[in-house]
């Protein structure tokens, strides 16, 4: 078993990005399936940046074993009233400064969703969110 | 055709990411919202944005686009430039507007 971890820090977007690049390069070695990576690293893109745009900090861990790669995104921040509604294209919480970056679309979560095998989000406000995506190959 | 072939034949700025010319363009993909891009985008097309900061080459590497194509004269920030280099992902520029090099890079490369 693999397993990699990468520090984020709120409000670090030099950064953001990081870890999306380090795993790609790790199961790119691993001659992991091309299609797997790419929505891999679509997935795990959009859980830094969250945690850049709105936790204080974090902490991403992947796992490659046995035809399955697990990515742990927790962090430390004010959490997500409502699941329900992040989940829905479109709606987002971002400040004006985010969105002025192009980030801060309501596609986050949504493009999480749509590229991992299996997304779990748990949230407490005022302690922070766990994200856990799961990624068959 | 490849991203040098593009620089000449619409006269774009080179910013950075020289080493990245020789890469080969599929398409083209226009969008100033990043999780569009990491959403939408495919390997090797040209991405053209207003966007200059340094995520954009972060996207641009993550996806393996050909090349990042700024309109109406945007500069990229210096960190922008940098990991563009280190990347090699070109960072390319046009005084013309989104909508009209939107159109002369349809042309060019739809034939």
């Amino acid at each position: 078993m693999i397993e990699l971890k990468f520090r984020i820090e709120g409000g670090d977007f030099d950064r953001a990005g990081t870890a999306s690049s380090e795993t790609k390069k790790v199961l790119k070695q691993l001659n992991i399936d091309p299609k797997v990576v790419k929505r891999m690293v679509v997935a795990l893109y959009e859980a830094e940046v969250n945690v850049a745009a709105h936790a204080w900090r974090g902490e991403v861990t992947v796992s490659v074993k046995d035809h399955q790669i697990l990515a742990v995104v927790k962090d430390e921040g004010p959490g997500i009233a409502d699941i329900g509604r992040a989940m829905l294209e479109g709606f987002s919480t971002a400040s004006p400064k985010v969105r002025e970056m192009g980030f801060g679309a309501g596609m986050g979560l949504p493009n999480m969703k749509k590229n991992a095998d299996e997304l779990k989000v748990e949230s407490t406000p005022d302690v922070g969110t766990t994200v856990t995506m799961i990624f068959d190959f | 055709m490849k991203v040098s072939e593009l620089v000449k034949e619409l006269n774009l700025k080179v910013f950075s990411g020289r080493e990245g010319l020789e890469r080969e363009i599929t398409g083209g993909y226009v969008s100033d919202l990043l999780s569009d891009v990491m959403g939408n985008a495919n390997e090797g097309e040209v991405w053209v944005t207003l966007q200059t900061h340094r995520n954009v080459v972060a996207i641009a590497s993550l996806k393996e686009l050909a090349c990042v194509l700024l309109v109406s004269s945007l500069e990229p920030e210096q960190n922008t430039m940098e990991h563009s280099n280190e990347e090699r992902i070109p960072v390319l520029g046009t005084s013309l507007s989104t909508f009209e090099i939107a159109g002369l890079l349809y042309q060019k490369i739809k034939n």
